[in-house]
């Protein structure tokens, strides 16, 4: 009786974790269907005219994404160039305060801020940036700027409380103001956590599409013009991935193999950084 | 210590930040608040792209805008960027003075009209068809509809292929058993305009049910954006129909019903049948329907499109070398932009439609004085 | 860092007595040099922190900002259409109708058919990383896959949800009987479960590690089997930890936009059933945001948009807030 009881838990045991690993092992299967996919399909699009073409009209072939590309690159590192700044100094005020009553809230809110949909920051982008002044480039940098913010200032915050205060206090004791100690000495040794913390935000943004479809539009047209409007791989890939056109649908499939690489490049160097460093995120 | 009683205290220097920001952010909603019909100050919303136009709106017109800006881009060295967002956001943002010209195939309509700050102007570029594409691959042959058909089938009362009456207008064609698939405009769209407009026409039961518009209550059906979506849910769907400009069925190859028109006859949609239908006394202000036409062998599911701009062009200060290119842009679209459409299925205009077209370019001005010579 | 030490230790020390210090001319030029750098070192401090500080106060503003803006532009609506707004199904713009209630509808069935579908999943991600392979290549391959799925950007799930998945269904739907679409409510949670998988998965493997091992150890000694660990352990101990990733997954759930509105079809209607069309909140501010061309109907989305913030805003609160009770517990 006892003997059949503890085998038959055993046998439990081994069924449950089998059922776990099958389970856990099926999560990746849709992964890799899709990257296959993209992959497959997406590769053969890439040659060089597909990469300094523009898209061509309906009814012509040979197009390609060159001006979703610049634009990409255009619009992430001006949002890059606002976030950066901003999101560290802010970090750098969280770590330096762990209690206080603004620190609190600013913590509070930077939380709020990282769950705010995506959606909601473009219409309040359009009212704030695009209704005054027109849509541009600009203004959808701003946008992706304000959701790359929580993720810059967390994870500088992270990075920084885990230093230790010695560091900090023997810049003191040596008379170094406070300016020179944060600069020449905390955040060069964050700099890996930092630096993966901005990679990580970047890679989120790359591909986000709901702000950019209020504020920076789309572009026919191979533009540099930050104040005009401007058109972004994600764009891209959500105006022709429904459209009926063959060669346009093409062009989503290539430009989303080229998404899926950048984003993926940024996830894999944020990893070897953070194990280089071993630093905890 | 002396430091924490100046202008430097941190108290100070948050009072003078937030005051600031505050006024900033005040500004700032003042100024989205006070134009709810777009009355921003400010510089010029689309002074942005200087040696670019800025145009959106209909998804009917833009396979026939692409082909023409790139011929006149190659000409003239000038761009237009069009963004086919459909008709209904084409009027939005040119009321809210976000681009150039707005793109629609539905004029405005009294209340769109009474949100504008200053008049607008509609110059007609083209006219077209609404095709009924479908996807039935086991039916070579093209179907006839009949305008209780269509009614029946958007209004959900019509729900297999092989119902009684549509095997009854389509003799010897052996019709699948498929569940209809009804496709139509998931954003607001002319096309879908034109369409509603003459559903509105022929049954009485669509009027009060659901009436016309740019976008409309839909009893059934799934919603795709563009003419590019609906295009698309047609093709991978069996036995889906939608509505969708003509120019896009021809080039995806999607096989489209003939209908029948107020004469009894069933009618293709080709060039010549809009040709046909366009042929109607065109008012001064060009606004006039071609749906129902009378004609005997027009196409009845027609209409014009129109490109909609302000007639005073001298507001957020906008230069008069901005408002002349446009002005020239769309000359040349009714004039030898008209030569591109019968390439991509689209009626070139009337003579009459073009002469009435000029006469509203020429009340176009900047500060009171007209624009073209 | 109080203020008193830093402005000190700007300022000379020597262990010369100051009478010899400041008794030469040279030496007292030198002094006052000092002092002058001294305090105007002391001011670009100064200023630094208050830069700090401000910076500090941004995140609060721009996000006291986007409320305001969302419940300002909603007023017009709420002056317009009253509470009700939320329980009526028509959405009509032509006839200025606007009833939220089939959005609300789609957004909380989509959310929570996402949510069931992927938390056996996640469950076992956690579980697995988290109790039975902690270390090696295996487990590491997994917690990267994981991680990758957070990562692919959402537009390029919408468009193969597109070409693979809607046909998917599609022949589903032609096995179950019911209208051969493809699109719809049970494409877009599909693909929404997959989505939020890594979330719980991530959340709910930190909290599986943090139960105490002399918990489990106590168990293994009574003769309990891993399992019987897991279920009687692990879980209750992990369940308030489990619970916040779960709601951390529902709330990125309700703010997802692309990759549903590419898939649910775009109805105003009310969905019937999971193989009917629907929408969300997120998905109708999408499409119809740019070409609302009535006051009452922008309004009438922005009201969605604060819905969305608020409900969004909330559910990540409630999590965030068990979590922080968890680990400091």
């Amino acid at each position: 009786m006892e003997l059949r009881s503890v085998k038959y838990r055993i046998a439990k045991n081994y069924g449950f974790k089998a059922l776990v690993m099958i389970f856990a092992f099926a999560c990746v299967i849709p992964l890799l269907f899709i990257l296959f996919f993209i992959v497959s399909k997406g590769i053969t699009q890439i040659n060089w005219h597909f990469l300094t073409r523009i898209p061509k009209p309906v009814g012509e072939s040979g197009g390609g994404i060159a001006n979703a590309l610049v634009g990409s690159v255009l619009i992430v590192l001006m949002a890059v160039v606002i976030a950066i700044p901003i999101g560290i100094l802010g970090g750098i005020y969280l770590s330096e305060n762990k209690k206080g009553r603004l620190a609190y809230w600013s913590r509070l809110c930077t939380d709020v801020l990282q769950g705010v949909p995506s959606i909601v920051i473009g219409i309040v982008a359009y009212f704030w940036i695009v209704k005054p002044f027109g849509f541009s480039a600009l203004s959808g940098s701003i946008a992706l700027a304000i959701m790359m913010l929580p993720i810059v200032v967390r994870s500088t915050e992270e990075t920084l409380k885990l230093l230790p205060s010695s560091l900090q206090e023997a810049g003191f004791a040596l008379g170094m103001p406070f300016h020179r100690v944060i600069f020449k000495v905390i955040v060069p040794v964050g700099t890996s956590g930092i630096l993966s913390g901005v990679m990580l935000a970047v890679a989120r943004i790359s591909g986000e599409t709901a702000p950019l479809l209020f504020t920076a539009l789309g572009n026919n047209y191979l533009s540099w013009n930050i104040f005009g409007t401007m058109h972004s791989l994600p764009k891209l890939i959500y105006d022709y991935s429904t459209s009926a056109y063959d060669e346009w649908k093409n062009l989503a499939w290539g430009a989303s193999f080229v998404l899926l690489l950048w984003v993926l490049l940024l996830n894999l160097l944020t990893k070897l950084i953070t194990r280089k460093w071993k630093v905890q995120l | 210590m002396i430091m924490k009683k100046n202008w430097l205290s941190l108290r100070s220097t948050i009072t003078i930040a937030a005051l600031a920001l505050g006024s900033m952010v005040t500004a700032f909603s003042l100024v989205s608040c006070g134009g709810g019909g777009g009355a921003a100050t400010g510089g010029d919303s689309t002074a942005g792209n200087s040696d670019a136009l800025l145009g959106a709106g209909s998804s009917f017109d833009y396979i026939l805008f692409s082909k023409q800006f790139s011929q006149y881009n190659q000409a003239n060295g000038l761009k237009v960027n069009y963004q086919s967002v459909g008709s209904g956001a084409g009027i939005s943002q040119l009321t809210n003075k976000t681009v150039d010209f707005g793109a629609s195939d539905a004029v405005m309509n009294g209340k769109q009209d009474s949100a504008l700050s200053s008049p607008a102007i509609h110059i007609p570029v083209t006219a077209g068809a609404v095709a009924l594409s479908y996807n039935l691959p086991g039916v070579k042959d093209t179907l006839n509809l009949t305008p209780d058909i269509i009614a029946g089938m958007y209004l959900g009362t019509i729900t297999k292929w092989n119902d009684p009456k549509i095997a009854a207008a389509n003799k010897g064609v052996k019709l699948p058993s498929n569940a209809i698939l009804i496709a139509h405009r998931s954003d607001g769209s002319g096309t879908t305009n034109i369409f509603t407009t003459y559903l509105a026409k022929v049954s009485p039961d669509w009027n009060t049910k659901v009436g016309k518009g740019s976008a409309v209550n839909w009893p059934t059906g799934i919603g795709g954006k563009g003419s590019e979506g609906v295009s698309g849910t047609v093709k991978g769907t069996e036995g889906a129909i939608g509505y969708v400009e003509m120019s896009y069925a021809i080039q995806n190859k999607i096989p489209f019903a003939r209908v029948q028109n107020k004469a009894g006859a069933f009618i293709t949609p080709t060039i010549a049948s809009v040709t046909a239908a366009a042929n109607v006394q065109i008012p001064p202000d060009s606004k006039v329907s071609l749906t129902n036409t009378d004609a005997p062998d027009g196409y009845p599911i027609s209409g014009f499109s129109w490109v909609i701009i302000y007639k005073e062009q001298n507001y957020n200060g906008r230069s008069l070398d901005r408002a002349t290119k446009l002005l020239k842009l769309l000359s040349w679209m009714i004039h030898d932009g008209q030569q591109y459409s019968a390439a991509l299925n689209y009626a070139p205009l009337s003579p009459a439609a073009v002469n009435v077209g000029d006469a509203i370019l020429k009340t176009a001005t900047y500060d009171g004085k007209p624009i073209l010579p | 860092m109080e203020t008193t030490s830093v402005e000190n230790s700007g300022v000379t020390r020597s262990d010369l007595p100051l009478r010899v210090i400041n008794s030469t001319p040279e030496a007292i030029a030198k002094g006052k040099s000092r002092v002058k750098r001294s305090f105007r070192q002391i001011r670009t401090e100064t200023v630094f922190r208050h830069t700090l500080t401000i910076l500090g106060g941004l995140m609060v503003v721009l996000v006291l900002g986007i409320m305001l803006t969302l419940v300002v532009k909603s007023v017009p609506s709420i002056k317009a259409l009253g509470i009700k707004y939320l329980w009526s199904s028509t959405w009509d713009p032509v006839h200025d109708i606007y009833g939220a209630a089939p959005f609300l509808v789609g957004t909380l069935v989509t959310s929570f058919l996402a949510l069931i579908i992927s938390i056996p999943f996640s469950l076992a991600v956690a579980i697995f990383l988290g109790e039975y392979y902690p270390k090696g290549w295996l487990p590491n391959f997994l917690k990267n896959a994981v991680e990758l799925i957070a990562a692919v950007p959402s537009v390029i799930y919408g468009f193969w949800a597109v070409a693979v998945l809607v046909p998917i269904v599609r022949s589903l739907e032609t096995h179950v009987g019911a209208q051969p679409i493809g699109n719809g409510i049970l494409a877009s949670s599909l693909i929404l479960a997959v989505m939020v998988i890594p979330y719980a998965a991530s959340l709910g493997r930190s909290m599986i590690q943090l139960t105490p091992s002399s918990l489990k150890e106590a168990a293994y000694g009574l003769g309990a089997t891993r399992w019987e660990v897991i279920r009687r352990v692990i879980l209750p101990y992990t369940k308030s930890g489990l619970f916040a990733g779960i709601l951390l997954s529902l709330g990125r759930a309700l703010g997802e936009t692309m990759a549903v509105t590419m898939v649910i079809g775009n109805t105003s209607r009310m969905p019937t059933s999971i193989f009917d069309l629907g929408n969300t909140m997120a998905s109708v501010i999408a499409n119809e945001f740019v070409e609302a061309d009535k006051p009452v109907y922008v309004s009438a989305l922005m009201e969605l948009g604060l819905v969305l913030f608020l409900v969004t805003v909330v559910i990540n609160m409630i999590g965030k807030k068990i979590i922080d009770r968890f680990t400091n517990d």
